[in-house]
């Protein structure tokens, strides 16, 4: 059923799926953000309890959702790089590894910021808070497991299992976050009123998710491409591409 | 009889290639010589052979069975001796090679250890921890573990003379070729020249950019 | 069977004869235990809030510094892929080194736990509750600490990243135990905190081991 994934395992074919798909995904995805980000900052209704300050969600939530959809990406690529020796599975899970904790940092920082006009304080330790920042350091972990390896192959399959470890305790993580908070139940409690959302406010914000989703789509295609070079370096058809982009601008 | 045969074998190490589409068979009886320079990859061969690391692509068959596929066995039917001696040095030689023996299903006697150890000149060092022993010392109670493990069909070694002195040398490569008159098979790199009297094969390997 | 015995006997003796090095994070877990009253004051309620979260940051962080010697010295000579090349399942060779190093650095944590408690004013209730978390949790530090144990054995220096590596994962461990011991102090239940710990330590019992020899094998180069 999956045979037609397996041309993919090689660098080529996947470095050339991924020319393929950038363009589509820049575009659409800048046009989709920047649509949604304005709407939603601009246009869309004021709420009544929150004011203007709400606005920060169509930030925050997107990155937020992203941060741990990208880390559950992240453990599928680890996933199948180990059971089938997939190299590019590995690349595409390191590709994925920095954006994953960007994105997880600014849902920290706009996390932050919307906790100012509403709780007046720059940090509160509140469950959401609380595991985004978890979940931030788990994707430095990932990371810094990586870079500590010289040889890449035996880096891909130790940052690939620990990145499995981490993803089977994300939920353990996020209900012991949760409960921990109720225990101490400090100075407010953030509700999102997320299904009480007026249509008005709830399409900017989904199509700010999708927004996002396709942008970081198009950066991990980006970076896949980068990880490929980089490893490939001297293979035969690495040196021909390099050489062909150089005869074209020589050309010109 | 074939004992170890190799199919389209690659091993890349750090992103650089070593070797690809290798193939070749180790006879029961056989002596295979593996030669190269420096960084050639010899030792990533010797491991992958093992199964102590995997190839990138390729197989290896022990007496026709992937030894990806019944592991144990050919683990019963292999003594490897690497770069790293593989003893504690904490412990005494005694205790390193009863311990060795338990893993590997070795039956013997401690008298058999003390006997052996006698054979390779290190009577009373035995007992005290290995650390206290010269570099030549410490790797002959190392490879005592050659004298152990009968059974065995196959010796994988990776540069086993060095540090020996002429009397080591002599002792090893005696048991090496007792070894392959009884039907045993040796793969090893040496990269001093091999002076055992036996027929032998070569598989030089090429350092590739 | 026997081998499995003799690599828990080989690693029992290790331990004895290397006993000044196991020192070191039993010292450090009484230093950093004793910096908290000096840093808040030595007053009984203050140093009984914090604790039962003292003593367990302070167990995790100390039993960081003893996983670190779980696989280094069979790795760097050559024992742990000797033992790969041996008859001896790997996942149970490993359960059985994770053991000998929970008796050896870890156990002698937990009997020096009522001093601690005493230092910090815990009350009696309090201090069974946290023998009982010390118990059920500090095998799920040494067995989820051998996963990235055997990931980082090859690497130079792979202290803090140990650190970055498993303090995330620890935290759930964290939040359980030491909510156990506050509940024990309001004179309330504990068990549903204990079952999640149980629960948390048979599941990485299960699962570790395996985890673990797949690591170990990855370092080999």
């Amino acid at each position: 059923m999956w045979k037609w994934l397996h041309p993919y395992a090689k660098t080529e074919r996947s470095y050339q799926l991924c020319q393929r798909l950038l363009p589509w995904f820049s575009v659409l995805g800048l046009t989709v953000i920047l649509f949604a980000t304005v709407w939603g900052l601009a246009f869309a209704p004021t709420d009544y309890q929150q004011s203007e300050a709400y606005r920060i969600i169509y930030v925050h939530v997107p990155s937020a959702v992203l941060s741990k959809s990208l880390y559950s990406a992240m453990a599928i690529a680890a996933f199948i790089g180990l059971v089938w020796q997939v190299k590019t599975s590995f690349m595409a899970m390191m590709a994925l590894a920095p954006i994953g904790a960007t994105v997880t940092f600014v849902s920290l920082v706009t996390g932050a910021a919307w906790g100012k006009p509403m709780w007046g304080t720059w940090w509160e330790w509140d469950a959401r808070l609380t595991s985004q920042l978890i979940l931030l350091f788990l994707f430095l972990g990932v990371i810094s497991l990586y870079k500590a390896f010289e040889d890449k192959q035996q880096a891909g399959k130790a940052a690939g299992v620990m990145a499995i470890v981490g993803v089977i305790n994300l939920p353990i993580i996020h209900y012991s976050v949760q409960w921990w908070n109720t225990l101490h139940q400090g100075a407010t409690i953030m509700k999102l009123g997320k299904p009480s959302m007026p249509p008005e406010m709830l399409w900017p914000l989904l199509l700010s998710i999708l927004g996002w989703a396709i942008v970081c789509g198009a950066v991990f295609l980006l970076r896949m491409q980068n990880e490929i070079l980089q490893r490939d370096l001297r293979r035969p058809w690495v040196v021909a591409l390099a050489n062909k982009s150089s005869t074209l601008s020589e050309g010109k | 009889m074939t004992v170890l045969s190799v199919t389209n074998l690659s091993v890349v190490k750090r992103d650089r290639l070593l070797f690809e589409n290798l193939n070749f068979a180790v006879e029961q009886g056989g002596l295979l010589y593996v030669k190269g320079q420096n960084g050639a990859g010899k030792t990533s061969l010797l491991r992958v052979l093992a199964g102590l690391v995997e190839a990138d692509s390729g197989d290896v068959y022990f007496c026709q069975q992937n030894i990806k596929d019944d592991r144990e066995n050919y683990h019963q039917n292999l003594v490897y001796f690497g770069h790293k001696l593989g003893i504690n040095l904490t412990l005494s030689a005694v205790e390193n090679l009863q311990y060795w023996c338990q893993q590997h299903q070795v039956n013997i006697s401690v008298d058999t250890i003390f006997h052996t150890l006698a054979q390779l000149n290190l009577v009373g060092l035995e007992d005290i921890p290995v650390a206290n022993l010269s570099a030549g010392q410490q790797r002959r109670v190392a490879l005592a573990r050659f004298w152990f493990k009968q059974e065995a069909r196959l010796w994988i070694l990776d540069e086993p003379f060095t540090a020996l002195d002429t009397q080591g040398i002599e002792l090893l490569s005696i048991q090496i070729t007792k070894f392959l008159g009884g039907g045993g098979s040796v793969i090893m790199t040496s990269h001093q020249a091999l002076r055992l009297e036996y027929p032998t094969d070569e598989l030089i390997l090429e350092y590739r950019i | 069977m026997a081998a499995l015995m003799a690599i828990l006997k080989r690693d029992l003796a290790l331990a004895y004869r290397q006993r000044a090095e196991l020192m070191q994070p039993m010292l450090f877990f009484i230093l950093v235990i004793s910096l908290f009253p000096l840093a808040v004051g030595p007053e009984p309620k203050t140093l009984q809030l914090i604790g039962p979260g003292v003593i367990w940051v302070a167990a995790i962080l100390s039993s960081l510094f003893g996983l670190e010697r779980l696989f280094r010295d069979d790795f760097q000579d050559g024992s742990l892929e000797q033992l790969m090349l041996s008859s001896t399942s790997l996942p149970a060779a490993a359960l059985v080194k994770v053991l000998a190093h929970w008796l050896t650095s870890i156990l002698p944590l937990i009997i020096l736990s009522p001093l601690l408690a005493l230092f910090l004013h815990l009350s009696e209730p309090m201090y069974w509750a946290l023998l009982k978390t010390l118990l059920l949790g500090t095998p799920l530090l040494s067995l989820i600490g051998a996963i990235a144990v055997g990931l980082t054995v090859g690497l130079n220096r792979g202290g803090v990243l140990l650190a970055l590596l498993l303090l995330p994962v620890f935290i759930p461990l964290l939040i359980f135990a030491t909510s156990a011991v506050e509940s024990a102090s309001m004179q309330l239940q504990y068990n549903a905190q204990l079952a999640i710990l149980g629960a948390m330590f048979l599941f990485s019992l299960a699962l570790a081991p395996f985890a673990i020899a797949y690591a170990l094998r990855v370092s080999q180069t």
